[in-house]
């Protein structure tokens, strides 16, 4: 067994849970036919992801042209969307992989839906820019392979083949630590299943038994997964900033950019993993399991973070005004003051002022509050890259090409058809799979559980002493070992 | 040993504390344990089966390594410009050099992750013999809920052996005792 945990430490379990009332209770959504909520919530995402398909469609027929973009204002929706929806990505790889090597039991409540809503939002993501090329058929040639143009190989200087790279394999490495998780609880409602669902969940569990060698490498797998993760989570934010950091617009190419940008990721990633969860522990009941401790927790990340970015805006306005470089001066007179103040505030509001309320502890455990503000930081973080990109394009180094931009029916069809994509794939998960990790949660009841530790915690006397018992064993065997 | 039809007697516990306690006594009576099943993993579980150390480790280390190379070989062979490599397609960047190792770092670390990740989950897929379609015989299907199994293979034993286990159950505080051929 594992560390005694400090008495002043509260439980993350709530609910005087044994281990197979765990495994009912969040397997359990997944064995039950689907309630009305449900049904009406993805019929919603489906035809909004339909109008999606069809903005798609109609910029394939009719060409970029029927986007706003401009000129001037090259990057403007698509890419305030891709380094939005990159950013929510980025939760669910801080939550599993930060959190698991700082030894945050509280992830164990929300990683694995937070995972999962990393993968979704990062096809969301991928998207844009797959579209913003124009012709995305041709988006091969964007890998290095070799060819018959040449051959002619791709630029590995440059920081948009860098994002290639990095999304791709944040994708991957991400679907992969996601995945192996999920397998053993997989395994779990296959062995409850019956008929062709057993069969179904029996080919996705790939056969797991719960076998002591493959939990143990299973351990390993996650733990160096979770290693290389960390740093990996923070390239890319990193690199996606190196696409407006490395060019010579005044107003981007700014070294504050890559932490200022895994901060804010990491900002509206938690925003949104708090939305969605506030939402998900009400439809299934889980407030047993992702309980307001996991919802202060985060808060108190969703306050660091965005207090970091906050500086991080305070920052660049002086150091603006201290470069004495008028350029850069003029674009961030033009960020605040300029035509796309409202957004300026917006962003101001919504990312430096609206989270400070997390200060008081009794809004960072109120669930409606909590639902507000991160709706808030939502908005407020879409704010901040449609400042970044659109506000410093739209005053260039010539008065004359000066233009103002604002997203036709189509660009706006295609962000709400992510939406549309995004709640389709979360709900379509969340029916078939357990939205909390059912064998990680299980592995710190004796640990977390409100019968254990907490105001409620119970005496066990037959526990403490079997666990003092196991531990004087383990030392034997360890000495006749030697 | 493939094909043949195991015999294995498993008891089912309703603890981990219970279980590790069980295969501690196992041990020491030098039982010959098949295996460990358990919902989820159990801490300090490992030094009491003797299970060794895991080396997915190397297995990662020298995935990445492989990935490593392959994008700071690949990239220096089609820029050329170093002293190993003249080019395959040599161009110049905003007046750069053809090698230019500074601007290569990020797909070279990207690279390495990726080939770490991919690596190790798939050889951790085939060295535990998992993998989509794979059915391997479930003992019993509380094993994944709340029941921590100990089983013994009962192949070559005799009866009394046999009853000597059951026995051994008993004192160790197994809630079930099964008998199944898989």
């Amino acid at each position: 067994m594992s560390a005694a945990v400090s008495s002043i430490r509260e439980p993350l379990i709530i609910g005087n849970k044994n281990y197979h009332q765990i495994t009912e209770d969040l397997i359990g959504p997944t064995e039950k036919a689907p309630n009305r909520m449900w049904i009406i919530a993805f019929t919603l995402s489906v035809m909004t992801f339909g109008y999606g398909i069809f903005s798609l469609c109609w910029t394939f027929y009719f060409g970029i042209g029927a986007w706003n973009a401009n000129r001037t204002i090259g990057w403007a929706y698509d890419i305030t969307n891709f380094v939005w929806w990159i950013g929510i990505g980025h939760a669910g790889t801080l939550i599993s992989a930060i959190l698991l090597l700082f030894r945050q039991r509280w992830r164990t409540g929300v990683n694995r839906a937070a995972e999962a809503m990393t993968i979704f939002a990062v096809m969301c993501a991928g998207l844009f820019p797959a579209t913003h090329t124009g012709r995305p058929w041709f988006d091969f040639f964007m890998f290095p392979y070799p060819n018959t143009r040449g051959p002619l190989w791709v630029n590995f200087n440059s920081p948009l083949l860098w994002d290639l790279f990095a999304i791709s394999t944040y994708f991957t490495v991400s679907l992969l630590f996601w995945y192996t998780g999920l397998v053993p609880d997989l395994a779990t409602v296959r062995d409850r299943a019956k008929g062709v669902r057993k069969k179904l969940y029996a080919f996705v569990s790939m056969g797991w038994t719960g076998k002591a060698k493959h939990w143990q490498r299973h351990e390993y797998l996650s733990l160096i997964l979770a290693g290389i993760s960390t740093p990996l989570v923070l390239s890319v934010h990193t690199i996606v900033s190196f696409d407006f950091a490395t060019s010579v617009i005044p107003g981007w190419h700014t070294t504050i950019f890559p932490p200022y940008f895994v901060a804010g990721a990491i900002f509206s990633g938690f925003a949104m993993v708090q939305t969605l969860m506030i939402i998900t522990r009400k439809c299934f009941g889980l407030e047993g399991y992702i309980t307001t401790n996991h919802i202060e927790s985060m808060n108190k990340v969703i306050l660091v973070t965005g207090t970091m970015v906050g500086s991080a805006y305070l920052i660049e306005l002086f150091v603006a005004w201290y470069s004495g470089y008028i350029y850069e001066q003029f674009a961030f007179y033009n960020r605040v003051l300029g035509p796309y103040y409202w957004s300026y505030i917006g962003m101001m509001g919504c990312n430096l002022l609206a989270p400070q309320v997390f200060w008081s502890k009794k809004i960072r455990r109120n669930i409606w509050w909590t639902f507000f503000i991160s709706i808030f930081v939502n908005i407020g973080m879409w704010f901040e890259r449609f400042v970044i990109i659109a506000t410093t394009l739209a005053r260039d180094f010539l008065p004359s090409s000066w233009s103002y931009y604002w997203p036709s029916w189509v660009e706006i069809g295609i962000y709400v058809g992510t939406f549309g994509l995004f709640f389709t794939l979360y709900l379509v998960f969340a029916r078939v799979a357990p939205v909390v990790a059912v064998a990680e949660v299980k592995a710190i009841l004796k640990q977390y559980g409100d019968q254990y530790i907490g105001p409620d915690a119970q005496p066990h006397h037959d526990h403490h002493h079997a666990h003092e018992e196991t531990i004087v064993e383990d030392e034997d065997l360890a000495g006749q070992k030697h | 040993m493939k094909g043949q039809h195991k015999e294995v007697l498993f008891g089912l516990y309703n603890d981990e504390v219970v279980l590790m306690n069980a295969i501690s006594k196992a041990k020491k009576q030098h039982l010959d344990i098949m295996d460990v099943y358990s919902p989820f993993p159990i801490h300090g579980l490992d030094s009491v089966l003797d299970l060794e150390e895991s080396r997915l480790h190397v297995v990662g280390f020298i995935f990445g390594t492989i990935g490593m190379l392959t994008a700071l070989i690949g990239m220096s062979w089609i820029f050329g410009g170093s002293l190993m490599f003249e080019g395959d397609w040599p161009t110049i960047f905003g007046g750069k050099p053809y090698w230019s190792l500074p601007a290569f770092i990020p797909i070279v670390f990207e690279m390495t992750v990726l080939f770490t990740a991919i690596g190790m989950t798939v050889v951790f897929y085939i060295i535990c013999g998992l993998g989509f379609g794979v059915d391997n015989p479930v003992l019993d299907d509380r094993i994944t809920d709340d029941k921590f199994c100990l089983a013994f293979q009962t192949n070559e034993m005799d009866a009394g052996s046999v009853d000597n286990l059951k026995g051994f159950f008993q004192a160790t505080g197994a809630e079930e005792v099964h008998a199944k051929t898989i």
